[in-house]
């Protein structure tokens, strides 16, 4: 009976493949690897990679001033102490998660769909990690001392204090840095060996057979590999809960209402794999289109995106109602001005904007046609992407500007700096993606080939 | 060194290999394939031994660093609370056991298969490039016992490859 339902429902929309039928080992193989050896760069790249050049040279200038100058240079001030530069943070962070979800959660999850969009998502994890890591260092008032965070022997006989969260923050962090990337290195052993047997230019040989470290695809090497490989997902997949968690202790150890909750972990881990995802939709629609890629980047991959991205969104909307729920609940007036404060008070349009943007856009994806198109996809997620920055924003400089005493009140506006390393800050970004583009495989090659042996056996 | 052009024959072949008493040999392809590792012989790996070894060691050393930074070498009297607040210890502790399992993993997998290793011999057979491309080889070593050039060669040629290729020192 059951299987009957199925059968009709997949008669009324045939669920695309994960990947298009009619590919060999030696077309997959082809196609990806020419995209970095031989196919000529196409003007997208130049256009991309020099409107990101551009905005990183922002970002270095913005930088040079911020220490030379002070961080005074940011908005920041009493009582908002924490503006644009912990937003960008928890921000750049959280889109880092999708890309160690896909790699590893969805791999213990045996899900093949993973194989031709967890190489660029773990290389956007990679990159989104070093644009948060610039935060912390220049939010610090000197920041040349941010070393004084680290265990190390000083000669001032100090250490850290480890009962804090910043200090949790640098171990989780660079532990979460280490981990994707080795992970992504990894990854790309096997595809590095392959763009050393494909590519003719003696230097590109010889670089790509350096960093293959002579991988030749023996057996007994796979063996291990495919252990290794699982072993990490099996270690990165609590990693990644764990470092938004830690982020979100940040917050959620302080006093002021909006941050002392207890529903932040839960509610930070699901806003970032939302945010990370919409960041994984806004890279692989473009490129897919750009590169010809449709075959491996295929509707069906775009659809389970859509469709985790829905999810997500409805567990972050679950949040944001359940704390205005429990504002009013609670009977405590702190907690019930913050909510009013948040909704009417001089931030309501960054509120509004956010709901807008993370809450009500997202739910048209509940259509079956609307997951199915790529434009369409593509502007839902920059939707998100700009309704978790706001999120981040509203958290943050909400709850800063109107805490108990009101007296203590004050407001928060960013200044061209703010701005010039968050524009930066994305050009960064940006252009490290570009770069990775070119140099190497975008898509996991002995994936793909492991995907059209396992198509070809399932016929 | 025999060359195939699918996962199958390979596997077939190795079956064959490995049932005629080759023990030396390796079989190579463009992507990891179920059960080929078994078929030519290896078994075990102590890869998982090595991971969950790094990562006793991450947990023992992250709670460690943190009771004698907080108790023994700056110890801070906040408000009469116990020094050994390990509650607060868990977050970096959890951290360090994934980060050492992870390097360990890592680097235990590149020290265990020999790599970085750029010179091998397989690599003089000009053929072999395709190994990272979409052909699949089986390689008895010299240094087998079973191993006589004019037998093996024949036995390689009778499960019927796409070619028998010598390999150079």
């Amino acid at each position: 009976m059951e299987s009957e339902q199925f059968n009709k429902s997949s008669e009324i929309e045939p669920t695309a493949p994960v990947i298009e039928p009619g590919h060999t080992f030696a077309s997959v193989t082809d196609k990806i690897s020419a995209i970095v050896l031989t196919q000529r760069t196409p003007r997208f790249w130049y256009v991309g990679f020099g409107i990101s050049f551009l905005l990183l040279m922002i970002l270095l200038y913005s930088i040079a001033a911020v220490l030379t100058i002070g961080v005074g240079l940011f908005g920041i001030m009493i009582p908002v102490g924490w503006g644009f530069d912990i937003v960008n943070f928890v921000w750049w962070i959280g889109i880092g998660h999708a890309g160690t979800l896909i790699s590893a959660i969805l791999l213990l999850r045996r899900q093949k769909w993973r194989q031709s969009i967890n190489r660029f998502a773990e290389a956007m994890t990679l990159f989104a990690v070093a644009c948060a890591g610039l935060f912390p260092l220049l939010h610090l008032g000197r920041p040349w001392y941010f070393y004084w965070l680290f265990p190390y022997p000083s000669t001032m006989g100090i250490q850290p204090q480890f009962r804090s969260p910043l200090v949790w923050d640098v171990f989780a962090v660079s532990t979460y840095f280490t981990i994707s990337l080795l992970f992504w290195y990894m990854g790309l052993i096997p595809d590095l060996a392959t763009l050393r047997d494909q590519a003719r230019r003696r230097f590109a040989r010889f670089a790509y057979g350096m960093l293959a470290m002579g991988w030749r695809g023996s057996a007994i090497h796979w063996h291990r590999y495919e252990m290794a490989y699982l072993l990490l997902a099996g270690l990165a997949t609590p990693l990644v809960v764990s470092v938004h968690t830690v982020v979100s202790f940040d917050f959620a150890v302080g006093l002021v209402p909006g941050w002392h909750s207890t529903i932040f972990p839960p509610y930070f881990v699901a806003g970032a794999i939302y945010s990370g995802f919409a960041m994984v939709l806004t890279l692989a629609i473009p490129l897919r289109k750009m590169y010809g890629l449709e075959d491996f980047i295929t509707l069906r991959h775009l659809k389970n995106m859509a469709e985790v991205m829905l999810a997500t969104g409805l567990i972050v909307a679950y949040g944001y109602f359940m704390e205005t729920f429990m504002a009013w609940y609670s009977g405590n007036i702190y907690e019930q001005y913050l909510m009013w404060n948040r909704i009417f008070g001089p931030y309501w349009f960054m509120y509004w904007a956010l709901l807008l943007f993370n809450v009500l856009v997202p739910q048209v994806l509940w259509f079956r046609t609307v997951r199915a198109r790529p434009l369409v996809l593509f502007i839902i997620a920059i939707c998100v992407n700009i309704g978790m920055w706001l999120e981040r924003y509203v958290i943050v400089v909400v709850s800063l500007s109107r805490d108990f005493m009101p007296s203590a009140w004050g407001r928060y506006s960013a200044t061209v700096w703010d701005y010039g390393v968050f524009i930066g800050s994305i050009g960064l970004f940006f252009a490290a993606l570009f770069i990775f583009v070119r140099l190497l495989p975008m898509i996991s090659i002995f994936e793909m080939r492991e995907l059209v042996h396992d198509t070809e056996e399932s016929q | 060194m025999a060359e195939f052009d699918g996962p199958d024959a390979l596997l077939e072949a190795s079956r064959r290999a490995f049932a005629e008493g080759y023990r030396r040999m390796d079989a190579y392809s463009p992507f990891p394939i179920d059960g080929l590792a078994e078929t030519i012989g290896f078994h075990k790996t102590w890869l998982p031994l090595i991971v969950l070894i790094g990562g006793i060691i991450g947990c023992i050393g992250g709670f460690y660093l943190q009771y004698w930074t907080s108790v023994i070498d700056y110890p801070l009297n906040i408000g009469g609370r116990p020094l050994n607040s390990w509650p607060m210890f868990i977050p970096v502790t959890f951290e360090l056991t994934i980060l050492l399992a992870g390097l360990s993993a890592v680097l235990g997998l590149l020290a265990l298969n020999g790599l970085p290793m750029p010179y091998h011999p397989v690599f003089n057979v000009e053929r072999f490039q395709l190994a990272t491309r979409n052909r699949f080889f089986l390689c008895i070593e010299s240094a087998d016992p079973k191993f006589d050039y004019e037998a093996t060669r024949r036995f390689l040629e009778s499960v019927a490859p796409q070619g028998v290729y010598e390999v150079e020192r």
